[in-house]
């Protein structure tokens, strides 16, 4: 446990050493900021969608009474999307994706030695390999996540539209309510987005990178890469909620 | 030059090498030879410091390798090219960017004397028309060839080959022998090529080591092997009933 932890930080030291030549480290960045945040934006969309969608129905039925106003749906729905279903619950569905492939792709090129032909060559492997992925990832996963709470409003109204569950006009009220603590509620989300990436691209490089075996092994640090990757994202979105909102 | 002194290494207290002392020499194609197993590629694997010793020095042109400070390890790693067994080519990158990677990443070449040195590069290894493609297109013996022209791109000083025919029919197989003979004479390279082909031992064979149980055994060149007296070599070079019969 102790020589895993050291290792991880060493890996990080590794990181962060000079590159050796800042334009192949620019295109590995805008090429992982594709690969990492682009590529996933068609599943946040579509799950950020649904998940407004249902939250938009849950909530209409849960609080079905006279003495509740039907922008509450709207509001409750925004804070649920913006505190934690957005930032929290995509950045584990991108532990799932970017997680397990970022560990297959550094396991994979551990096996065939690709790895090893970066070092012969005289290459910092982790600052090429894993450096471009951390940062990339810092930068692109807000990004995502702006773009799956907008995605969860959209599905909401939508819902609101084609059902009349509640009308368009008081969910786009309840959306709009209370908007003095909206700028804390976004950097609340946006903060542990930020420590979501580097837990989720760390954490499955660490597994990937250091792999030792063959192809079977390659599967095993998928998964390990996407579980230990959940449990911290667990963890850290405990430890930053107590610390960021009480 | 090459040279290894008293090299030793174990993993988890089993001890893989013992005391292997040996002379690369220059324009020469050097061979390692052994079962496998018997400690080839750990060798190689120090001497190019992928693993550390846990005794010995390994000298570069009288250049101590792993007394050096990492700047200059890196240095001596420029002048390095390495073919490995399964090619490691970078399978996201094309056939071009393959050979273009090591001088994109440690020269000032422009893109267009980049593009001059990988197509000279590809056309030495006799890979025509293929830079757009990907290694997965390519078969295993286009591939050790893009492999040998990314480690030829930089006009290394030393270049490692591990096992460069494993997995080839026997008649691309010697080609690949034969280009890198060439290329080792035309470049006046030290070449170090780990096998245990023994048609590449009589094909290329200038200056051979022959490793038992990670213990040096022999050394000497691809005319005096097919006379050896030690054992173990001899149950090696004449490992068929075939050869065997033609010896006797």
């Amino acid at each position: 446990m102790i020589k895993s932890f050291g290792k991880y930080v060493l890996m990080l030291y590794y990181i962060f050493l000079k590159p050796e030549k800042l334009s192949v480290y620019w295109k590995r960045f805008l090429d992982e900021i594709i690969q990492l945040g682009v590529k996933s934006l068609f599943i946040v969309s579509l799950m950020s969608a649904f998940m407004g969608a249902v939250l938009v129905i849950q909530t209409a039925t849960a609080i079905e009474s006279a003495w509740i106003p039907d922008y509450t749906v709207g509001f409750t729905v925004k804070q649920s999307m913006l505190l934690e279903f957005c930032p929290t619950i995509i950045s584990l569905i991108l532990a799932g994706k970017v997680g397990s492939n970022i560990a297959s792709e550094l396991g994979t090129m551990k096996v065939t030695e690709q790895i090893d032909a970066l070092e012969v060559m005289g290459v910092n492997s982790i600052g090429f390999l894993i450096g471009p992925k951390i940062i990339a990832s810092l930068f692109i996963f807000p990004i995502v996540i702006m773009y799956s709470i907008f995605f969860g409003f959209l599905g909401g109204g939508l819902v609101c539209y084609f059902t009349e569950i509640i009308p368009v006009k008081q969910y786009i009220l309840g959306i709009r309510a209370f908007s003095e603590d909206n700028f804390i509620f976004i950097r609340y989300a946006l903060t542990k987005t930020i420590v979501f990436a580097f837990l989720i691209t760390s954490i499955s490089s660490y597994f990937g990178y250091y792999l030792k075996g063959g192809a079977l092994e390659v599967g095993k640090a998928s998964t390990n890469a996407v579980v230990y990757s959940s449990i911290f994202i667990l963890f850290a979105n405990y430890i930053l909620t107590q610390l960021m909102l009480i | 030059m090459i040279q290894v002194k008293n090299i030793s290494k174990s993993f988890s207290g089993v001890e893989i090498l013992k005391d292997i002392s040996f002379e690369f020499e220059k324009g020469k194609t050097n061979l390692i030879i052994g079962k496998s197993g018997s400690g080839k590629s750990v060798l190689t694997k120090c001497i190019v410091g992928l693993f550390e010793p846990d005794i010995g020095e390994v000298y570069y042109n009288d250049r101590n390798f792993l007394k050096l400070k990492p700047k200059e390890k890196k240095e001596v790693r420029k002048e390095m090219g390495m073919l490995f067994q399964g090619s490691a080519l970078f399978d996201s990158f094309s056939v071009e960017e393959n050979v273009a990677f090591p001088l994109r990443m440690f020269t000032q070449m422009t893109n267009a004397e980049i593009s001059e040195r990988v197509n000279f590069c590809l056309q030495r290894v006799d890979i025509i028309n293929k830079n757009s493609l990907y290694p997965s297109e390519l078969s295993g013996g286009m591939q050790k060839r893009v492999a040998i022209a990314r480690a030829i791109s930089m006009q290394p000083k030393y270049l490692f080959c591990d096992e460069p025919n494993s997995g080839l029919d026997p008649v691309t197989a010697i080609l690949i022998d034969e280009l890198i003979k060439e290329i080792t004479v035309e470049y006046q390279m030290t070449t170090i090529v780990i096998t245990h082909d023994m048609n590449s031992v009589l094909e290329i064979g200038d200056n051979i080591l022959f490793i038992d149980n990670g213990v040096k055994k022999w050394q000497g060149n691809k005319d005096e092997i097919l006379n050896v007296k030690v054992k173990e070599l001899y149950d090696f070079v004449y490992v068929s009933k075939f050869l065997k019969k033609m010896k006797s």
